[in-house]
């Protein structure tokens, strides 16, 4: 794959990864569990739409074609978002918004970030290490805290402790996609752009088993099943998302603030 | 070339006037995000540098810069955002973390390297009470009124407060 296509391809996931969860954690505002918490995801989603808006901002340069941050997020349609399955899933499975889910998914991802962001920081390309350096700061943040509460759940009631396993269980198959090197990937670790999504396992196991002992949980067993968010190819809930996300543009179309 | 750098000491001392706008305490040079001024054929460039990549504060920031550098008499001014190095709670100035300190939020303590390998932290090291100065203090939540705070409340006087995270 031509080298410049391949970055492009990269930087929208690694964009779109934090939008479309920053937008899906942006729905907890008015609602969080108790007020503390509602400050919590309000101020994640805030780092994530920060980090969104570099990574697009640098997917447009380099894509060369005077996109910019706000076409890419408002004006493109599902197929052409890069981000992977498990961010794009709503807050819970069962009710519209559930705690427990949407902690084990940030924890799943803040993990996944954790191992990725410091070899990404490694960059040749400058501008990639920058962001990555960046956002792996503001991550450690969110991974502290996603991981305090899904041991706190885990290890807490027997309702929280159900509903954390459930979760776990639901979200575990989705996690298989963030390590499936594709030719974008291969792309881009070929250049040193990035490191292959393979080896990224073993870092991101080392973080979450921990975890989820901790929280007395138990690691579900490993399924056939693979999402494919990041090759375009989404669940049917991210329609929802962008429908709501976009709206403002797609009704007046280049509005300014 | 005497000429020059006078003027850019005077953008720096526009600068160290400005501001921070969501804690007017201190100032954008004393909280460490101003990290270049360049001062070329009567045009000023500044580089700036975010908190927190989400900070909302950093486009009031920018309109701050230019709108302060013009009245100051600069024709053409300039702000470029950099990434790299990236910011760190170490770059605020000591006498900004007193100020930090008497305005109610307990600054941020100094960065050691390997602090947040990878353990999970349940409970963080102590953060002195701002208000009373007792270090039995607890933290309430990682997050708080802005980006850059954590929230915390003292245990000996029970006042809640604001903590500027370490990053």
């Amino acid at each position: 794959m031509q080298l410049q296509k391949a970055k492009f391809e990269y930087l929208l996931r690694m964009g779109d990864n934090a939008l479309i969860l920053g937008q899906r954690l942006a729905e907890w505002l008015g609602h969080g569990p108790q007020l503390e918490e509602d400050i919590a995801s309000a101020n994640v989603s805030l780092d994530l739409l920060g980090q969104a808006r570099l990574w697009l901002t640098y997917a447009g340069k380099v894509e060369g074609r005077g996109r910019g941050e706000d076409a890419l997020a408002f004006r493109r349609d599902q197929h052409e978002f890069r981000n992977c399955t498990m961010v794009e899933l709503p807050n819970g499975m069962r009710s519209e918004r559930d705690y427990a889910f949407t902690i084990v998914r940030r924890v799943l991802f803040d993990a996944f970030q954790r191992a990725l962001l410091p070899r990404l920081a490694q960059s040749a390309d400058a501008e990639i290490a920058a962001i990555a350096a960046k956002s792996g700061k503001e991550n450690d943040y969110h991974w502290r805290h996603s991981s305090d509460w899904m041991i706190r759940f885990g290890d807490g009631t027997e309702e929280s402790h159900r509903r954390a396993q459930a979760a776990l269980d639901a979200l575990w198959g989705y996690t298989a996609e963030l390590f499936v090197s594709d030719s974008i990937d291969r792309s881009a670790a070929a250049a040193q752009l990035a490191p292959a999504a393979d080896s990224l396992r073993e870092a991101w196991l080392a973080a979450v088993e921990p975890v989820i002992a901790q929280a007395t949980l138990s690691v579900p067993a490993a399924t056939r099943f693979l999402s494919t968010g990041k090759t375009g190819t989404h669940s049917e809930h991210l329609g929802y998302v962008l429908a709501e996300m976009q709206f403002l543009q797609r009704a007046y179309p280049n509005a300014q603030w | 070339m005497v000429a020059a750098s006078l003027d850019a000491a005077q953008v720096w001392r526009v600068l160290a006037r400005i501001p921070d706008p969501e804690i007017p305490v201190i100032t954008i040079t004393e909280l460490g995000i101003v990290r270049d001024v360049r001062l070329e054929s009567g045009i000023v460039e500044v580089s700036i540098t975010p908190t927190y990549s989400g900070c909302p504060a950093m486009d009031m920031i920018e309109r701050d810069v230019v709108a302060s550098l013009l009245q100051a008499g600069f024709s053409e001014v300039r702000v470029r955002t950099v990434l790299s190095p990236t910011w760190t709670t170490d770059w605020i100035a000591e006498e900004a973390k007193a100020r930090l300190r008497e305005f109610g939020i307990a600054p941020p303590a100094r960065r050691t390297a390997g602090v947040d390998a990878q353990r999970v932290h349940l409970h963080t090291r102590a953060v002195p009470c701002p208000k009373c100065g007792s270090a039995q203090t607890e933290r309430v939540s990682e997050f708080g009124s802005t980006a850059c705070k954590a929230h915390y409340r003292c245990l000996e006087c029970l006042e809640p407060f604001d903590y500027f995270k370490p990053l």
